[in-house]
């Protein structure tokens, strides 16, 4: 399997964090970053993330299934909503932000729309409780996201824009 | 969602900013601005000390473990063996998950240096070489910046093969996680670590003995580490007298929910929680009068608003039945239906449990559907005492605390708002929510 040169980097970079004897800790680190070039987790990746680590696939496969930011099958959406509707959010509103959302993409938990564009997930804690409701696009967060603002960034998605051409729009963390 | 507003507050007057001082500093997270106030200077006064100095100097601050659990941290150093033939760790749990929590993002963000000096301190007090600091996924941003926080770290000569030509080594680097609340439990935390699903280990042996790769460990919280160069260079003593005989120093309290002013905000242990929710947190939003506080993360059994006049400390919170927990204070107003608040917060534990126990695995589903089931108008009246049976039924039962996690709450909840059980009881709507809500489960 190939991967871009930067990837091929990453993957250098953190095989030598750990002792030569002790590779497979880089396992999980290697799949979330290849999970981001592929777009999923694919029985492919899975084999080539154990060659290189060093353990049989049956391993690496056992792993994948426990965390939830790893998804297997065709994986989720070139933009990856994800509304945390936990208590700190939940307080002020983020599981009407999740429905709201799920009527405007037309979307379920951790469904994709048919162009392969917008995924929506219901997720828990984020870290974001003191600037509740929260809501990550891929790995960006917004803060006091409000349903004018979510309206807003699902429009902007669903037309094809990148998060940072929706007017109105800025993440947190830079 | 306003970019670029910083996480951290304006300082309140009543805040005590030890870990938190350098927030706001122009390019805080920046090695510069670190070594312009005070950064490294801990770790060149740790240099002249011996093991033995640097850990009383921790015993004496009376530090206990931020990340939850409360465990005297000096002592938890003293348990690694010092003869041991086997390489140490120092391993960071930056694995913030806990409901209603999220202090480590700032500490991580606003002055990376603090907790990679924190690192090697403690490489030092203990003779560690190698460290790792654990990062949620969710937080790859921070992997990012606490990545060349390292990479400027290592270009002064403060990490490395010869740190500042004193012939010490000690390495650190990120390790992303990728996404499971049951990793922030430490032994879990090492089983992912070494890429594998992350199960609990049984103990003893706890990590200080057989942790990363069964090797000898320091695992502690970001904040935890972070207390520790201002704990080295101001003396034990100085920080212990910040807080109280019991609980030394100062603590991030992430204060969210229904108050005027949410945010992270530094206070001494012991400081009153309704001056937190009152004074810094600006009192309840809208005039509305305070029904319920979780007064540190989701897994704290809740505190009725009677019993909200409390010193927030370790002892003070273990009297009240409750915890201190992780800093995570989740204030409710009169307006928040408890019925809900326990469905959500067990919709959680039955999403995060690992299945490794059966007791957790089984109860926190069995107890998702029956508080579902609950509010949302189908409930009997002997379920009520299911709930909690079922939840007694989990305690001091699984490996790890995550059943206890998830059962504590909900007893709390149960034992101290079961007229709003009644009130779901018969078919009736919930009596807080307009429209019932479909249920996507």
């Amino acid at each position: 399997m190939t991967f871009s040169p930067e990837l091929e980097a990453r993957f250098e970079t953190f095989l030598a964090k750990y002792p030569a004897d002790r590779k497979r800790s880089a396992t999980i680190p290697m799949l979330i970053y290849a999970q981001d070039e592929v777009g999923s987790i694919t029985d492919e990746l899975i084999e080539e993330v154990a060659k290189r680590v060093g353990v049989s696939p049956l391993q690496v496969n056992e792993v994948v299934g426990f965390y939830s930011m790893l998804h297997k099958g065709k994986g989720m959406g070139k933009y990856h909503v994800q509304v945390c509707t936990n208590i700190s959010c939940l307080l002020v509103g983020g599981d009407e932000l999740y429905d709201r959302a799920c009527h405007k993409l037309g979307l379920g938990h951790k469904e994709v729309t048919a162009d392969g564009q917008v995924s929506l997930e219901e997720v828990e804690c984020m870290g974001a409780c003191s600037w509740a409701p929260a809501v990550q696009v891929n790995y960006d967060f917004y803060h006091y996201v409000t349903p004018e603002q979510l309206d807003r960034l699902l429009d902007g998605l669903k037309a094809g824009k990148r998060p940072e051409e929706i007017a109105g729009l800025e993440k947190v963390n830079c | 969602m306003v970019g670029n507003t910083p996480l951290y507050n304006e300082p309140h007057p009543l805040e005590v900013r030890i870990l938190s001082r350098r927030f706001g500093l122009p390019n805080s997270q920046s090695i510069e601005t670190y070594l312009a106030n005070d950064g490294y200077k801990a770790f060149e006064k740790a240099l002249g000390m011996t093991q033995d100095q640097i850990i009383g100097e921790v015993k004496t601050s009376v530090l206990r473990g931020r990340g939850g659990a409360g465990f005297p941290t000096g002592m938890k150093w003293g348990f690694l063996p010092r003869n041991s033939p086997k390489p140490k760790y120092i391993m960071v749990n930056a694995d913030e998950s806990e409901p209603g929590t999220c202090k480590d993002r700032l500490l991580m963000e606003y002055d990376p240096h603090q907790l990679i000096e924190g690192c090697l301190i403690a490489g030092l007090a203990v003779g560690a070489q190698q460290g790792y600091i654990y990062i949620r996924g969710e937080y790859r941003y921070l992997i990012e910046s606490m990545d060349r926080a390292l990479a400027e770290a290592y270009a002064k000569g403060y990490l490395g093969e010869n740190i500042l030509g004193r012939g010490v080594k000690f390495n650190l680097a990120t390790h992303s996680g990728a996404g499971a609340y049951e990793c922030g439990e430490e032994s879990a935390l090492l089983e992912s670590f070494e890429g594998k699903r992350g199960n609990p280990r049984i103990r003893p042996p706890f990590p200080a003995v057989a942790g990363a790769y069964q090797c000898p460990t320091i695992l502690n919280n970001v904040e935890t580490f972070s207390a520790i160069p201002p704990i080295i260079l101001n003396g034990g003593a100085y920080f212990a007298g910040l807080g109280i005989p019991k609980a030394g120093g100062t603590r991030l309290v992430c204060l969210s929910g229904h108050v005027n002013k949410p945010g992270v905000y530094e206070v001494p242990l012991g400081f009153s929680m309704m001056r937190m929710i009152n004074e810094i947190g600006g009192g309840m939003r809208n005039g509305k009068k305070l029904k319920a506080v979780i007064p540190g993360g989701s897994s704290c059994p809740l505190l009725k608003a009677d019993e909200c006049d409390i010193p927030m400390d370790y002892d003070s919170l273990a009297a009240a039945k409750s915890m201190l927990g992780s800093g995570g204070m989740v204030v409710m107003d009169e307006d928040t239906c408890m019925v809900k608040a326990a469905l959500r917060i067990m919709r959680f534990y039955a999403h995060e449990s690992c299945g490794w126990c059966i007791p957790c695995r089984e109860g926190t589903t069995w107890l998702r559907k029956l508080l579902q089931r609950f509010h949302d108008g189908m409930g009997q009246r002997s379920d009520i005492v299911l709930i909690g049976d079922l939840s007694k039924n989990m305690l001091g039962r699984t490996f790890c605390p995550l059943g206890d996690a998830a059962a504590l709450p909900t007893i709390s909840i149960v034992e101290k708002f079961r007229e709003e059980f009644e009130a779901h009881l018969d078919g009736k709507p919930c009596p807080y929510e307009k429209t019932s809500r479909l249920v996507m489960a």
